[in-house]
């Protein structure tokens, strides 16, 4: 079994993230690292290796896209137990869409061939959109079963969890299918120093878009279906009235604002 | 005019409030036109409900063959209408299926995508809130069918009659569309009280509850709003992840979110922070939350909400 778990390389978001003129995220001014998000399909994937009746046959392959310092995000993958890593990195990717995203994993996925699962996370914690699972599953012409907070399998066929708005529920497939994890998917591991070091040794590829098969005039800002008109700093909160509560008076003047707003 | 498709959001027939946003927004842009894809048997309360609120035609496609087969069919049906009704824009409410289905309907229309708009004008012209609410951002599709999912909130629904004309429409559904299927469905108990995302007030409770959310529900019931939790209440197992508010959780916009015992950490910051009025409620006075309030009570939530509550109801009568 082949399993291919897409990593993405994002900046850290504790720090200030800010836009460049060109309006695309300024990537360069926050340090980076991989998505926390992320983290979690890199641990369900190990964990399907794990648990497969012959782990030594199962290869699990980091892959990512993004500029050279993504090659981060892959190994820190490899710390974690992947196998080989592979980083699709071109100057012309910069300020690709989900579209063009989605284009250029699919094709490297095509690339590596015979995966028999394609795991994400349940979006990343930059952009944010959580399409990127979907629009791969469409491209690749793969079931999808996103959203899993349990991941089970027997064989090729697996089953997840899905903790819905109004139910429950359990999907199931038969893979090949691209597989998306929650955060409640189970903590995901922390690279061992023998792990940081077995990483080392682990192979870690970059291939370029020609590589892939992609035209790079398909990809970057200038071929992206969208267009960024403005973006603006919301103007900071002003902090309003902060009352301190003596023997009920907290709640009175809470009330007091709440009907002053027309809630009551 | 050109159509703009809206696709239907339902819970079996009942029409979600979110749709009635977008078909107020679709009137921006063109002629309503709404998509119900769902059981034969509904179809008309559906087109009476969308038909209220402006909607000039409603295409009804039967799901009796696609039922449980998730997202991958949706889109196909999407797909089709769109072909032959030339949309100037397909709006798609911003939940987890409406994303999934607005990314596979926009790699197969070869058509620019926007998710999680807060505003959209003619143009289509839309309003994004990005990093946890920090950046406002507008942007266009410039390539094919603009298709756009809407966050709840982001429009007031308009009464007044459209035409409402029905067009059955009988979409071809490809075998590949089938291959990833629901195999159990628990539903979840209904609280009674409004859906998180949708609501206009939210009460939401943290640490600080200590695992008590009595308080915490009595308020919002008291309001009429939804109840809410922070990651560290949720990873606490106070309350199940369906209800937590932040990052990884959902993300709100009501007009009034009170946050109670809740430190406001980035994560959940960046669920709540585009909300229009915010009070917060917290022994600790030096907690982050503060700085983004309206109002702000420094004392403890397990006495100023229940003489909040108790005022509230008195005053509801």
């Amino acid at each position: 079994m082949k399993i291919v778990v897409c990593v993405k390389y994002v900046p850290d978001a504790s720090a200030d993230q800010k836009f460049e003129s060109d309006l695309t995220v300024d990537r360069a001014a926050v340090p980076g690292l991989l998505s926390e998000l992320d983290e979690y399909a890199v641990e369900q994937s190990l964990q399907i290796k794990e648990k497969s009746e012959n782990p030594d046959d199962v290869e699990v392959v980091a892959l990512s896209i993004g500029p050279a310092e993504a090659a981060d995000a892959v190994r820190k993958a490899l710390q974690m137990g992947a196998d080989s890593g592979i980083l699709v990195s071109d100057d012309s990717i910069a300020g690709s869409d989900a579209l063009a995203t989605s284009k250029v994993l699919a094709a490297a996925v095509q690339k590596v061939g015979d995966a028999d699962l394609v795991v994400c996370g349940m979006a990343s914690t930059d952009g944010g959109m959580s399409v990127v699972p979907a629009m791969l599953a469409e491209r690749l012409d793969l079931p999808q079963v996103t959203l899993g907070s349990v991941v089970e399998f027997q064989g090729d066929q697996f089953r997840i969890k899905r903790d819905g708005d109004v139910a429950t529920e359990i999907i199931g497939a038969t893979a090949p299918l691209v597989l998306s994890v929650t955060d409640q998917s189970g903590e995901a591991r922390y690279p061992s120093f023998k792990g940081i070091m077995a990483a080392k040794k682990k192979p870690l590829d970059t291939w370029s878009l020609g590589d892939v098969g992609v035209d790079a005039g398909e990809v970057g800002l200038s071929a992206a279906w969208t267009s960024v008109e403005s973006a603006d700093a919301r103007p900071p909160r002003t902090q309003g009235e902060i009352v301190t509560d003596e023997g009920g008076s907290g709640a009175n003047a809470l009330v007091e604002f709440l009907a002053s707003k027309k809630f009551i | 005019m050109s159509e703009v498709l809206v696709l239907v959001d339902h819970a079996d027939g009942a029409v979600k409030k979110p749709t009635l946003e977008l078909l107020a927004i679709a009137k921006r842009l063109g002629e309503p036109s709404a998509v119900f894809i769902g059981g034969a048997d509904k179809a008309d309360a559906v087109a009476d409900a969308v038909k209220g609120y402006g909607a000039e035609k409603v295409y009804v496609v039967d799901d009796a063959e696609i039922k449980g087969f998730l997202v991958a069919p949706k889109a196909e049906v999407l797909q089709q209408i769109a072909a032959q009704a030339s949309p100037a824009a397909i709006l798609i409410s911003s939940n987890a299926e409406g994303k999934e289905i607005a990314g596979r309907l926009a790699v197969k229309l070869e058509s620019g995508l926007i998710t999680d708009a807060v505003d959209v004008q003619a143009g289509p012209e839309t309003t994004q809130s990005v990093f946890a609410g920090s950046y406002t951002v507008k942007a266009k599709v410039t390539q094919g069918t603009p298709v756009i999912t809407v966050k709840p909130n982001a429009a007031t629904p308009e009464e007044g009659a459209g035409a409402g004309a029905v067009e059955q429409f009988s979409a071809t559904i490809s075998e590949s569309a089938k291959k990833a299927q629901i195999v159990a469905s628990q539903p979840r108990e209904s609280s009674g009280r409004p859906e998180l995302t949708e609501a206009a007030i939210v009460v939401s409770g943290g640490r600080g509850t200590g695992g008590d959310f009595a308080p915490i529900e009595n308020l919002a019931d008291a309001l009429g709003g939804a109840v809410g939790a922070s990651r560290a209440a949720v990873d606490s197992g106070w309350l199940p992840h369906t209800y937590q508010v932040g990052q990884t959780g959902k993300v709100v916009s009501p007009q009034l979110y009170i946050a109670a015992g809740i430190s406001g950490a980035i994560q959940h910051r960046a669920g709540m922070q585009t909300s229009k009025t915010i009070v917060a409620v917290n022994k600790d006075e030096e907690a982050p939350i503060f700085e983004l309030v309206d109002f702000g009570v420094v004392g403890d939530l397990h006495t100023v909400l229940p003489a909040a509550t108790e005022q509230v109801t008195a005053r509801k009568g």
